[in-house]
């Protein structure tokens, strides 16, 4: 076919010779019509060309659909893990962990602090038991799976670890992603344990036990989501991440890391609003700015270590609970920005999410929606639909600039050092500084009807028929967690567990050693969660964050 | 009495790290003239009685984001009473109405739902305090 296209360019010839390497899905790629249509339209550069604005692969959809990632956990192991067949059954490509308020914390079930919260906006995990009972009959061999937890990651990924060993899979066969994103933590989201000087130093060690032994495995993903979620506009949502992500790329460099090989296994994670073309130009604008600084700042010279792969959800926080089977058409059109924009995976949020955890059926209408973009709209057709629109162009550069922009004051804050940027603005408050006032300049528009949000400030009739079937997650829940906790703590043997636990706690003061090995035997020895991170806590302190307003 | 600048102590208490909301809400009733006492995150019922009673505050907005708000709410509400202190307790966050009268059952003074806005957050506070002052 090559020969047949003599008026190409030499970036459409290479983007050919690269497309006709790719496999294909068995779809017909043309019009409901049957009007046959081309894998892209437009110039160059070509999707999977540097800088990868039109997208990192050059046949994008046309070769593999976006995952179908659907977050899922609730109650006991057993309950998330009932979940998670369902969504397997029910075409979802991949799976997608939540994790209770405790266990996102470091904290057991039987902490103080566990009260009212077990179980309750995710699943509990204190032990490896647990973590069987959660996978249980699902092949860890085929699924990948997606941890979303940050402070006690290392903790949880060595369980994930040991639960695949204990079945025969080794390390290096298990694929996901860990979210194990601590700097966005400080910033946005809140889950923190240590300060993040330590907290960045157990990354940096699985970024290097992962690298090592794990080759389909992420072991972080840079999420800008949170920090949306938390407030911030577009670019903010943009820079904060891709600055995050320039610190871990320095600090990784620090600890005498191969960029171009780490650089492969990092991946992103945006949020998608509801304003469209914002939405898209801020996505295309990431994979520009994460090629050019990997190259140009970084020194990459592998491609695939310059590409910016992310996952992408609909934004929590624009679903109203004021009539709320509205959301689902909010959800449809974030996903289609989404998909438009090139992502490699997508959740989309259930239409019930302003009130409680997502109903199993709230879950599976999201599900759909999600199906009905890559099967019915024909958009997966054509890589980059929107490339070369003028607006779109435009919307693209100008994320771009005021991103550089932020940029630029964080090199200077850390005088020439993103990763010290970065810390510096966590500890003088500018980025929770710059994300409240953003939230508050939006709320203020909306209080002035600036901003519509249909049915919470206009369009309102309808506004009480809110009766809809709601998850509730029962006391049970708690008593059963609090059992089998006891049930672990009573069997297991206490003087591994104890020199395990010391184990933790020597290597993490000695920062030339790798944290991982000694965090699997522990989870092993059936050590706690909450055990294992406190004996991480008494080297590393804790991290308090001031109240700024 | 009526005059008299209302000062509320605002708190995260238990786990949840949602601050977005409480934030807001922070500046919102500044802007309507009240004092604020932000204590921030991972609050205990035990930290903000000690709170209202050093700041002498007239009210607790509490905010609740993780479905833990029928175990904390009840919760605090006792500790202020443990702790004599007359002091309402509004609720804000994602909070379902199939919850609202137990939370009210409990002694909640107000709960404020997704989307409530600015007029709605600061008359549920001065409504509460008022009808705390002319018991």
């Amino acid at each position: 076919m090559s020969e047949g296209h003599p008026a190409d360019s030499e970036a459409k010839k290479a983007w050919r010779t690269a497309f006709e390497k790719a496999s294909l899905r068995d779809a017909p790629f043309e019009t409901m019509s049957g009007v046959p249509v081309e894998p892209v339209y437009g110039e160059e550069p070509f999707p999977g060309q540097y800088p990868y604005t039109r997208g990192i692969y050059a046949s994008m959809y046309r070769s593999r659909l976006w995952t179908m990632r659907m977050f899922a956990g609730f109650g006991t192991a057993e309950d998330t893990n009932l979940r998670f067949k369902d969504i397997l059954n029910n075409g979802g490509s991949g799976l997608s962990t939540a994790f209770d308020m405790p266990t996102l914390m470091g904290r057991d079930s039987d902490s103080e602090w566990g009260l009212g919260e077990v179980g309750r906006a995710g699943v509990a995990i204190d032990t490896l038991a647990d973590m069987e009972q959660l996978f249980a009959d699902i092949d860890l061999s085929v699924v990948s799976t997606s941890m979303t937890i940050n402070g006690p990651a290392a903790i949880i990924l060595a369980m994930y670890i040991a639960v695949a060993e204990g079945r025969g899979i080794t390390p290096d066969q298990l694929s996901g992603t860990i979210q194990n994103d601590i700097l966005k933590e400080y910033q946005a989201q809140k889950e923190y344990i240590y300060p993040p000087r330590p907290s960045v130093r157990i990354i940096t060690d699985m970024v290097k036990y992962t690298t090592a032994e794990m080759p389909r495995f992420h072991p972080i993903s840079i999420s800008g989501y949170h920090i949306r979620e938390a407030g911030s506009n577009a670019a903010q949502e943009l820079a904060f991440t891709l600055a995050n992500g320039f610190a871990y790329v320095e600090a990784a460099i620090a600890a005498g890391l191969d960029v171009n090989e780490f650089g492969r296994r990092l991946s992103f994670f945006f949020n998608s609003h509801i304003d469209f073309f914002e939405e898209v130009g801020k996505l295309r604008a990431a994979r520009r700015i994460w090629a050019r600084w990997m190259k140009e700042r970084y020194g990459v010279t592998d491609e695939r270590a310059m590409m910016c792969r992310f996952h992408t959800q609909t934004a929590g926080v624009s679903l109203t609970a004021q009539q709320p089977e509205i959301n689902i058409a909010r959800v449809a059109m974030q996903g289609l920005a989404a998909a438009m924009a090139g992502t490699q995976s997508l959740h989309t949020d259930s239409f019930d999410e302003a009130l409680a955890l997502p109903t199993e059926k709230a879950a599976r209408i999201a599900l759909r929606t999600q199906q009905i973009i890559a099967f019915e709209t024909g958009v997966a057709n054509v890589a980059d639909p929107l490339g070369g629109a003028r607006y779109v162009e435009w919307m693209t550069d100008e994320m771009e600039r005021q991103a550089e922009e932020i940029f630029t004051h964080l090199d200077e804050l850390g005088s020439g050092s993103m990763l010290e940027g970065v810390y510096a603005g966590i500890d003088d408050g500018y980025f929770v500084g710059q994300i409240a006032d953003a939230a508050y300049r939006y709320q203020r528009e909306l209080n002035a009807e600036r901003q519509i949000v249909v049915g919470v400030n206009a369009f309102t009739d309808g506004d009480e028929e809110t009766e809809v079937n709601l998850l509730r997650i029962s006391a049970e829940v708690e008593a059963k967690q609090l059992e089998r906790l006891a049930e672990v703590k009573k069997t297991r043997d206490s003087a591994s567990v104890a020199a395990a636990l010391a184990a933790v706690g020597k290597v993490a003061g000695e920062s030339d050693q790798n944290l991982m090995p000694v965090i699997i035997d522990a989870v092993k020895a059936y050590a706690t969660l909450e055990e294992i991170s406190g004996a991480m806590e008494t080297v590393f302190g804790t991290y308090v964050e001031q109240s700024i307003v | 009495m009526a005059d008299e600048q209302i000062r509320v102590v605002l708190a995260k208490l238990g786990l949840d790290g949602h601050d977005r909301g409480i934030k807001i809400v922070a500046r919102t009733l500044r802007d309507a003239g009240m004092e604020v006492i932000y204590l921030g995150l991972r609050q205990t019922t035990k930290s903000i009685v000690a709170a209202v009673e050093e700041e002498d505050a007239d009210a607790v907005g509490l905010s609740m984001h993780n479905a833990g708000h029928l175990t904390l709410a009840p919760a605090m509400v006792q500790a202020l009473a443990d702790a004599d202190l007359d002091v309402p307790v509004i609720v804000g966050g994602i909070v379902p109405n199939v919850d609202m009268s137990e939370l009210d059952g409990a002694g909640v003074a107000a709960v404020l739902g997704p989307g409530a806005s600015a007029e709605e957050v600061v008359k549920a506070v001065a409504d509460a305090v008022a009808a705390k002052r002319t018991q």
